[in-house]
């Protein structure tokens, strides 16, 4: 049996240290030695498969047990592909999220917000043959955080994404063109890579919104691609 | 070309997507071997991470309609998280070697701001003193961080130290 092809190593800059003092959170969880380099094998390069019949698509959290949630009416579509540009078809994608007032349906969430009967904040789709995915949802508002004085999350949603092998999973967040509180936040500033975080923000796009109804914003997600890259030498990234 | 998306944490609320039943592999009727894999999650200051997500993945027995090959467990307030799943077989490692049994154990939570990713060896276990990715591990110590010992039954325990003296090995994947 030939060896299996591995996932190429990140871009150095484009993924987040998990030493970064200006988030807090992170002072007693981050590891102090370095991480050991393995190559790739089975372990690594398979992964989960998830299938709708164990794990029911909950494509539109807009509503609930037919009532609608409180806020702006979004939809969220975009594309899962590889680092080669191929769609990732049918694989999961959750999301969750803060509600419209920027409250978490979750019990650690003590915000002094208004929790809404009629939105859970959690959904789960798989993309098409394409790789495409779609949500609707509420946007979720900003929300306060004890980070540092006056710290304020801005408006995001977050994305958890599978790929192919289990050193594809990916968890990130989704934030929203225009949000001022981008500059001041210290998780999605910790990618150092300025393009990359700019990758983090989703877009409006009128063509995917729908009229009299809903906004439409894409993100784009891209999973680790195969094999090495003409740019690269083994072990220049860490 | 496009690069790959940056990680960004889970944060405390990831709760909302956490389906304690996710944590039991059995749960679509699989047999076979079964087995229980427990630990407990400390910070540097020795604390229980009460809000983290543990994810495994396996290899083998093969993922089948019945068996997922992958569970998440959220940590509890003592910082323990819980599978029940099939003992994982040997796998193939690179070239002719084999890998010892093992378990994928991928670490989530608030203030990682990308996942952490170990392995869970079973201690004892004959093949381990070949395992490609032990052997690539020179202090002893260290590698026993990988190594899950067995609480009697067929339960084994793999408490995760994420800074400190006695951190857990951490793989670049």
């Amino acid at each position: 049996m030939s060896d299996p092809v591995p996932f190429r190593p990140h871009v150095a800059g484009t993924q987040p240290a998990y030493d970064t003092p200006t988030y807090g959170s992170t002072h007693k969880r981050h590891p102090t030695q370095r991480a050991l380099r393995i190559p790739h094998t089975v372990t690594e390069t398979t992964g989960p498969m998830f299938s709708p019949s164990h794990y029911p698509a909950m494509p539109d959290i807009s509503r609930f047990e037919g009532h609608m949630a409180m806020g702006e009416r979004i939809i969220v579509e975009g594309t899962i592909t590889d680092e080669d540009g191929r769609p990732v078809p049918n694989t999961m994608v959750e999301i969750w999220q803060a509600n419209a007032a920027g409250r978490y349906h979750h019990e650690r969430d003590q915000h002094d917000a208004p929790l809404d009967a009629h939105f859970s904040g959690a959904g789960r789709v798989f993309t098409d043959g394409g790789g495409r995915y779609r949500f609707v949802t509420i946007k979720p508002g900003a929300y306060p955080w004890h980070n540092h004085a006056n710290a304020w999350r801005p408006n995001h949603i977050h994305f958890s994404c599978f790929g192919p092998g289990f050193a594809t999973r990916l968890i990130t967040q989704m934030y929203f063109p225009g949000d001022p509180l981008l500059a001041l936040d210290p998780i999605f500033n910790c990618v150092p890579d300025e393009g990359a975080r700019e990758r983090l923000v989703a877009r409006f796009e009128i063509g995917l919104t729908q009229p009299d109804w809903a906004l439409g914003y894409r993100f784009d997600v891209v999973l680790r691609g195969r094999g090495a890259t003409p740019m690269e030498s083994p072990g220049e990234h860490h | 070309m496009p690069i790959a998306t940056a990680s960004q944490t889970i944060g405390p609320f990831w709760g909302l997507i956490e389906y304690p039943e996710w944590a039991d592999l059995l749960r679509f009727g699989a047999t076979g071997e079964t087995m229980t894999l427990t630990g407990r999650i400390t910070d540097g200051d020795g604390l229980p991470v009460t809000d983290a997500a543990v994810e495994i993945w396996q290899a083998a027995p093969a993922a089948s309609e019945i068996f997922p090959a992958y569970g998440r467990s959220g940590t509890d307030l003592h910082g323990e998280f819980r599978f029940r799943t099939l003992k994982p077989e040997p796998v193939p490692g690179l070239g002719n070697f084999q890998q010892a049994p093992h378990f994928a154990v991928t670490i989530f939570a608030r203030g990682l701001l990308k996942a952490l990713v170990t392995r869970a060896y079973f201690d004892g276990d004959a093949m381990n003193d070949n395992d490609p990715v032990l052997c690539l591990i020179e202090d002893p110590a260290r590698r026993k961080t990988l190594l899950a010992r067995h609480e009697g039954a067929d339960v084994w325990r793999m408490d995760i130290r994420l800074q400190g003296a006695d951190e857990t090995v951490f793989l670049d994947v």
